[in-house]
């Protein structure tokens, strides 16, 4: 019993992880109708900028987070404006391709400047490193802050989204994105404050994997990238409180797979879940069915 | 296109030309000259410039003391570049025209084994100090009669470290946690647990991973639960150091094993010094070993080349003492007779362990296993088979 709580524990984790990485793709998928593939990289990005601001500028935990947030933001409003924008009106395959192309470019340039070794995060300080335990079930530090960082910042989402001007212009846009225009609101300015958004979420995502697991390397948003994709699917692409359900429901799958299956079929299940949503509910946990008029 | 055609012509030309020419040379017969064909620039540049200073250092030995047979030892030595194919042509190139009696490296296995058919073809012998793959030297077919290696097989580290936990470390109950994505960390893990299991132990877990992965809290969580006295750890250092991080945080504080993986500073990074304790690796040299003709080497070494010797290097030194003493024993530059000496080595004494070669031109010698406590290597000993 205590070690399922431990494995609990672990998969509330991860799954924060995967949550503000789903988060991103499925504001964005709402908003432009497009898969943005590059969002994994600039998860890596994050974990970069949060590696050199904590080694070069030797910056705490807090402003390094920060720090981190903002420079994402800025990528990803830079990505839309240089690959995605002039493709407005192109047909949906040539932007998937070039997000694609955009991913390939982030990760390969990094490599190129910052070399594709292992980095190992700056020893960090005490206040980061304990742990707490509660019988047997050992919690430590990170994974406490790890949950509280990603649960501040959902609600400060769901407060942005559903409170501000900008959220309601950005659920305008995603219901009917002409009829929007028509009513005055800037598709632009709209869809550039999404990608900055689910950007700066990601960047928050990969210094906190960073800190968590003190190991970064260029590549590696392409698998936790997919498996966020996933979560995204899992509770309806285009639907927040679905991509946070399904970051948390994933995470705590593998755990759970590799704690009482076999450690190996982790990634398996994970994907099989996949297909089964897009076999029996491909509008995911939360999504409706909507009926095309004709 | 015209233009390049004829070039490509020409140098086909010229090439078979100089081919054709190779074979008139004549032979110097007052010296023996020894191929060098080592990775001296690209991405495994470090591990052939080791090897190749520890060679050099041993050829220098050799001919201050007289050389062999009263001969002096003649290195021709080329880059491969770290390439394959480029290693191939050099082997041909060194065997042909150089007229070399034997071939010292390339430094990794995948090299190491393009330049063996050149070997049987030419029936010049290619030894290698550090190409550990299990099927370097040995395939379906039987044994590569040409090929040699002195260093360890992958898979026998297994052996070695099941026999430690067992002999040394008196433990009877081991998990097992390894790379599932490497052949490398499969062969170690067959092995350990069927040496261990033969010595009367029992590994109560096997729990797996894939290269790349960062979160191991959940296999780790499931051991914990278990009752066992040690892990052993077949893999690399990026995954093995968070294993060993993740592993400590949980409080599992069971001596963890490894496999020369460990063998890279990054280890320490990414585990951290403070959960880097009672961790054993083993490894093909420790500048710890006590042993006395280690301390003369490491000092021999740092005075010619202003540095510390590393593993591959010390393999390089007795690459290169193990050619010499095939050759002494051999009694001549022939190539056959030097391939049946070294095939038949008994108790050389090289700084990396004495060994005597099997049947499989593998050699049977002694680990030694490294000891880690907060971060650093700390102590060393050799564990015979």
């Amino acid at each position: 019993m205590e070690q399922l709580f431990q494995q609990i524990i672990n998969g509330i984790s991860l799954g924060s992880i995967y949550a503000l990485i789903a988060l991103g793709y499925t504001m964005v998928y709402g908003i432009i109708k497009l898969i943005n593939f590059a969002h994994s990289d600039v998860y890596m990005l994050g974990a970069f900028v949060g590696y050199f601001s904590m080694t070069t500028l030797k910056l705490g935990f807090i402003p390094s987070l920060l720090l981190s947030m903002i420079l994402c933001m800025i990528i990803g409003v830079v990505i839309e404006k240089v690959a995605y924008k002039p493709l407005r009106n192109a047909t949906r395959i040539a932007v998937l391709i070039t997000a694609i192309g955009v991913s390939l470019f982030i990760e390969y340039t990094t490599m190129a400047i910052a070399g594709a070794g292992v980095r190992a995060y700056p020893q960090m300080p005490e206040f980061l490193t304990g742990t707490y335990k509660l019988g047997s079930i050992n919690i430590t530090m990170q994974q406490v802050i790890i949950v509280i960082v990603t649960i501040i910042l959902m609600v400060l989402l769901q407060f942005i989204v559903k409170k501000t001007k900008i959220g309601k212009a950005m659920r305008a846009v995603s219901l009917d994105s002409d009829a929007a225009e028509l009513m005055g609101i800037n598709v632009n300015t709209t869809i550039s404050f999404t990608f900055a958004l689910g950007s700066a979420l990601a960047g928050a995502a990969g210094i906190m994997v960073g800190i968590y697991y003190n190991s970064i390397n260029p590549l590696m948003g392409m698998l936790p990238g997919i498996k966020a994709f996933v979560a995204a699917v899992f509770g309806g692409i285009g639907i927040i409180p679905g991509a946070m359900i399904g970051g948390y429901f994933i995470g705590i799958v593998e755990v759970l797979v590799s704690g009482y299956g076999n450690s190996l079929y982790r990634d398996g299940v994970v994907f099989a879940i996949l297909i089964l949503v897009l076999i029996i509910k491909p509008s995911g946990l939360l999504g409706k069915n909507i009926r095309e008029k004709v | 296109m015209k233009k390049t055609i004829s070039i490509i012509l020409l140098i086909v030309l010229t090439m078979t030309l100089i081919t054709g020419c190779g074979g008139g040379s004549t032979k110097n017969d007052d010296v023996i000259k020894i191929g060098i064909n080592y990775e001296l620039t690209g991405e495994v540049a470090s591990y052939g410039q080791a090897s190749v200073d520890g060679i050099e250092l041993a050829i220098e030995e050799i001919n201050a003391a007289g050389g062999i047979n009263g001969k002096k030892i003649e290195a021709v030595k080329y880059d491969n570049k770290s390439d394959k194919s480029q290693a191939t042509t050099l082997a041909t190139k060194l065997m042909t025209q150089d007229k070399v009696v034997a071939v010292l490296g390339p430094a990794t296995s995948g090299a190491f084994k393009a330049t063996i058919p050149e070997a049987i073809k030419n029936k010049v012998v290619v030894a290698s100090g550090s190409a550990t793959s299990d099927e370097v030297t040995v395939d379906d077919k039987g044994v590569k009669e040409y090929a040699f290696r002195i260093c360890f097989t992958d898979s026998y580290q297994g052996t070695a470290m099941a026999n430690y936990a067992l002999n040394n470390m008196n433990q009877t109950k081991a998990v097992v946690i390894m790379d599932n994505s490497s052949d490398y960390a499969k062969g170690l893990a067959a092995n350990f647990t069927k040496t261990f299991e033969a010595g009367g132990g029992e590994v109560v877990a096997t729990e797996a991973f894939v290269a790349g992965d960062k979160d191991f809290n959940a296999i780790l969580t499931k051991i914990k639960g278990q009752d066992f006295g040690v892990i052993f750890l077949p893999g690399y250092y990026e995954e093995a150091g968070l294993i060993i991080r993740q592993a400590r945080e949980q409080g599992i504080d069971t001596p963890i094993l490894g496999a020369d993986g460990f063998g890279a500073p990054e280890l320490t990074e990414l585990a951290g010094a403070d959960a880097l304790n009672n961790v054993f690796f083993s490894s093909h040299f420790s500048s710890l070993d006590k042993d006395p003709s280690v301390a003369g080497f490491i000092e021999n070494f740092s005075k010619k080349h202003g540095k510390e010797p590393d593993q591959f290097a010390a393999l390089g030194y007795d690459l290169a003492m193990f050619l010499a003493d095939g050759i002494k024993r051999a009694g001549s530059t022939d190539t056959v007779a030097i391939k049946d000496a070294l095939a038949a080595t008994k108790d050389f004494k090289g700084i990396t362990g004495s060994f005597s070669m099997d049947e499989n031109h593998n050699p049977v010698k002694a680990v030694v296993v490294v000891g880690i406590e907060n971060g650093v290597h700390a102590t060393s000993e050799r564990v015979a088979q």
